[in-house]
């Protein structure tokens, strides 16, 4: 097949593209330039898009022997990625951009672009497996490392998406790929993991959104509507949250507090204790299926965050499309605007997005 | 088999200008020494500034090597611009054309950022040229405040010919300086620095079949400049460095060859120019060729040109799908870490960004033939569909 390797300039992308090439592809590297600043050269042990990055993704596509090009998606992953994120914090939810990144760049505007161009797919770094499932149909499962699978941020693929994608990582731990891009003698091998949100390369989500919202100022109050404090925009709260919540007040008796609920319309964060932080009963909306949409009630495993355990549940598609998941144990730091995942056994089954009303 | 249509970006070396570089680079001795070793080396790089000299229309003093255009032009316009303001700090104006190549535009862009000086630009009518009545308007109104003028002698992307002699005249009557990046020019059109008028001009030896990393400027004996490396005091105190006898000689000897072969050679470029062009436009594709372009013109345009806008396409696509067929071509703008931008060009010549996106530039070079232009032809109806099915899904 002709497949397109994104190439980020990491260590994974870099494997992944061999594997390609050594599985009988014809692969063509592409980068990503997702910024319109990405003139800076530094260390990229945190984000992406740096010339450095694109530099050592050429400099692997060069030892592959396969053609490289950047492609400039910097406009659509400011719209869909970017703008998506802030007006997410803005209503007072909490947004995974690598999800979003994943459903609207690398396999909807990347994919799009490379299947009119005459490719047939698009291979990624990722974590997670494409099996073969009994009807020919292409499932999407965990990968084997525990540690870094990432079928989380995939979850959101849906089965015309999965069929053009290949994940060549899916059976290998993230040692035995840096083990790989060693014996291949790619510099990358010892490059350092990302770990922060690509287009925050300081870390500082909470000065990003300042930036692009302003300030938002309102009250911080406890469940029963007292005033406990101030905070200059909703956006900088996570449900869960307990640290750096700017009280001036001790604990509620003694006990630990948590951000329990943002109601960003009213500019208020609601503070608690930990005890109502634990949920069992979960709405999402847009829904996204591997295949067909499931009918009756499914028992399942559910994901909430993407390093979060899986907890046993049952799902239901109710009539209007949304999800309810009840969850058999009470979870912690279930946050509106993050994603659950359902899955069955290690095969994801769907995914949708955690609204509001619990 | 690839074809390689990309001559302007850079031009296979010359075989007997590679076998006089090997063989100078197997001699020791630094031009500035002052033993025998230093004085063979020294008397190669004179007779090859003479050389130089000599197809340029210009004396041997005014050569001043540099590294290649990009430091010929940053000399030029910095290095000018500090010794003018130097000397009269009323001085402060560029007046500078819209369709400069990057070398120019961004030390004066430089210059401005950093509160050096202001700029007046020579915005170019559709075809690329520069009115000579714009630039006498211009000095009318400011010319007591410019230090230099600076337009490029042939564009990099459209490969548009400037009235250099007329612009430099009106310059002059304003006892202003003019300098012209002529790097797509030398070697390929008529240049005479003398005649010109020019006061400096910026050549380079590796887009005329010599090697990278050698280039001139061509400076007036009149002409003060300030030096961007200070150090050992080579070329008239101001481009300091070990000279590069090797380079020089090699870029003297493909320049000869190239001038001798000028009008024969400017006569077969225009003709698989214009076959490609035509070619190219009569696909029933509306791919229009932008600049101007008269079939058989050897002056207007220079010869090797040609500039393709591809409606409803992405140029960066079309450059893969032509790769991919074994055509190599430019979108002719530059890129930002491989991501080519709409072309300043074509937007100085009032084309839309929408316009600019599908830009081809195809350049033709000596080892060009009509296989070349056929292997082009015969990739672009495919190449044009699937690039325009990518630009509508994005």
């Amino acid at each position: 097949m002709r497949v397109v390797a994104a190439m980020s300039g990491g260590v994974d992308s870099a494997v992944a593209a061999a594997r390609m090439l050594d599985a009988g592809h014809e692969v063509v590297g592409v980068h990503l330039a997702l910024s319109r600043s990405a003139a800076t050269l530094r260390e990229s042990a945190r984000g992406c898009c740096t010339l450095e990055d694109a530099g050592d993704a050429r400099r692997v596509a060069d030892r592959l022997g396969v053609p490289f090009y950047v492609w400039d998606l910097a406009d659509r992953f400011a719209t869909d990625v970017v703008e998506d994120f802030v007006a997410e914090y803005a209503a007072g939810r909490t947004p995974n951009p690598c999800l979003r990144c994943n459903e609207k760049i690398k396999f909807a505007a990347l994919l799009d672009k490379a299947l009119a161009l005459g490719f047939d797919a698009v291979a990624t770094g990722h974590y997670a497996r494409i099996v073969e499932g009994p009807g020919g149909e292409r499932e999407l499962h965990r990968g084997v490392d525990p540690a870094k699978d990432q079928s989380y941020v995939l979850g959101v693929l849906d089965a015309d998406q999965l069929a053009h994608a290949f994940f060549p990582l899916g059976d290998l731990t993230k040692d035995e790929v840096r083990a790989e891009a060693a014996a291949r003698g790619f510099a990358v091998a010892k490059k350092p993991d990302s770990h922060d949100i690509c287009f925050i390369p300081d870390g500082d989500t909470r000065g990003f959104l300042t930036r692009a919202l302003g300030e938002r100022p309102g009250e911080v109050v406890s469940t029963d509507g007292e005033v406990l404090g101030r905070h200059t925009g909703t956006y900088g709260f996570t449900i869960g949250q307990r640290r750096g919540l700017g009280l001036d007040r001790g604990s509620l008796d003694g006990r630990p507090r948590y951000v329990v609920g943002i109601d960003a319309r009213a500019h208020r964060v609601v503070i608690g204790t930990a005890d109502l932080l634990g949920i069992e009963d979960i709405v999402g909306v847009d829904a996204r299926w591997c295949g067909a949409v499931p009918a009756g009630e499914l028992e399942v495993g559910a994901q909430v965050r993407a390093h979060g355990e899986e907890v046993p549940a049952t799902a239901l598609v109710l009539a209007d499309g949304r999800v309810r998941v009840r969850l058999a144990q009470r979870v912690r730091g279930v946050a509106p605007g993050q994603a659950v995942v359902l899955y069955d056994g290690t095969r994801v089954v769907g995914s949708a997005t955690i609204t509001q009303e619990y | 088999m690839t074809a390689y249509l990309d001559h302007a970006a850079t031009t296979p070396m010359r075989p007997v200008a590679i076998e006089a570089y090997a063989a100078a680079l197997a001699r020791v001795g630094n031009p500035s020494s002052l033993h025998t070793a230093g004085r063979a080396a020294r008397a190669l790089v004179e007779e090859s500034r003479e050389r130089i000299a000599a197809a340029l229309g210009a004396r041997p003093s005014e050569i001043i090597f540099t590294s290649g255009g990009t430091e010929a032009d940053n000399l030029a316009i910095k290095g000018g611009h500090w010794a003018r303001v130097g000397a009269d700090p009323a001085r402060r104006r560029l007046v500078v054309s819209g369709i400069e190549h990057h070398a120019v535009l961004d030390p004066v862009e430089h210059l401005v950022e950093t509160g050096s000086a202001q700029v007046s630009w020579l915005e170019p009518d559709r075809c690329g040229h520069v009115a000579p009545d714009d630039l006498a308007r211009v000095l009318d109104e400011l010319g007591s405040e410019v230090s230099l003028v600076s337009v490029i002698w042939a564009n990099n992307e459209v490969g548009t010919v400037q009235p250099i002699a007329e612009l430099a005249e009106i310059a002059h009557a304003h006892g202003i300086p003019m300098h012209s990046d002529a790097v797509q020019a030398v070697g390929h059109l008529p240049l005479e620095f003398a005649a010109s008028g020019l006061d400096l001009m910026t050549v380079t030896a590796h887009k005329l079949g010599g090697p990278v990393g050698v280039g001139a400027l061509v400076a007036g004996r009149q002409v003060a400049l300030v030096p961007l490396a200070h150090g050992g005091g080579q070329e008239r105190q101001v481009r300091s460095g070990t000279l590069d006898a090797a380079g020089v000689h090699a870029f003297a000897v493909a320049l000869d060859l190239a001038v001798a072969e000028r009008d024969v050679e400017a006569k077969r470029l225009v003709a698989l120019r214009d076959r490609l062009v035509e070619g190219a436009m009569g696909l029933g594709l509306g791919i229009t060729v932008s600049g101007c372009w008269r079939p058989g013109d050897v002056e207007e345009r220079v010869p090797g040109n040609a500039h393709l806008l591809v409606p409803g396409t992405d140029g960066d696509s079309l450059l893969y799908l032509l790769d991919a067929a074994g055509v190599e071509v430019s979108t002719g703008s530059a890129c930002q870490a491989g991501v080519p931008r709409p072309s300043h060009v074509l937007l100085a010549m009032g084309y839309s960004e929408r316009e600019a996106r599908g830009a081809l530039r195809l350049s033709l070079g000596h080892p060009s033939t009509d296989a070349d232009v056929d292997a082009f032809l015969a990739a672009l109806p495919g190449v044009v569909e699937r690039a325009r099915r990518a630009a509508r899904r994005s």
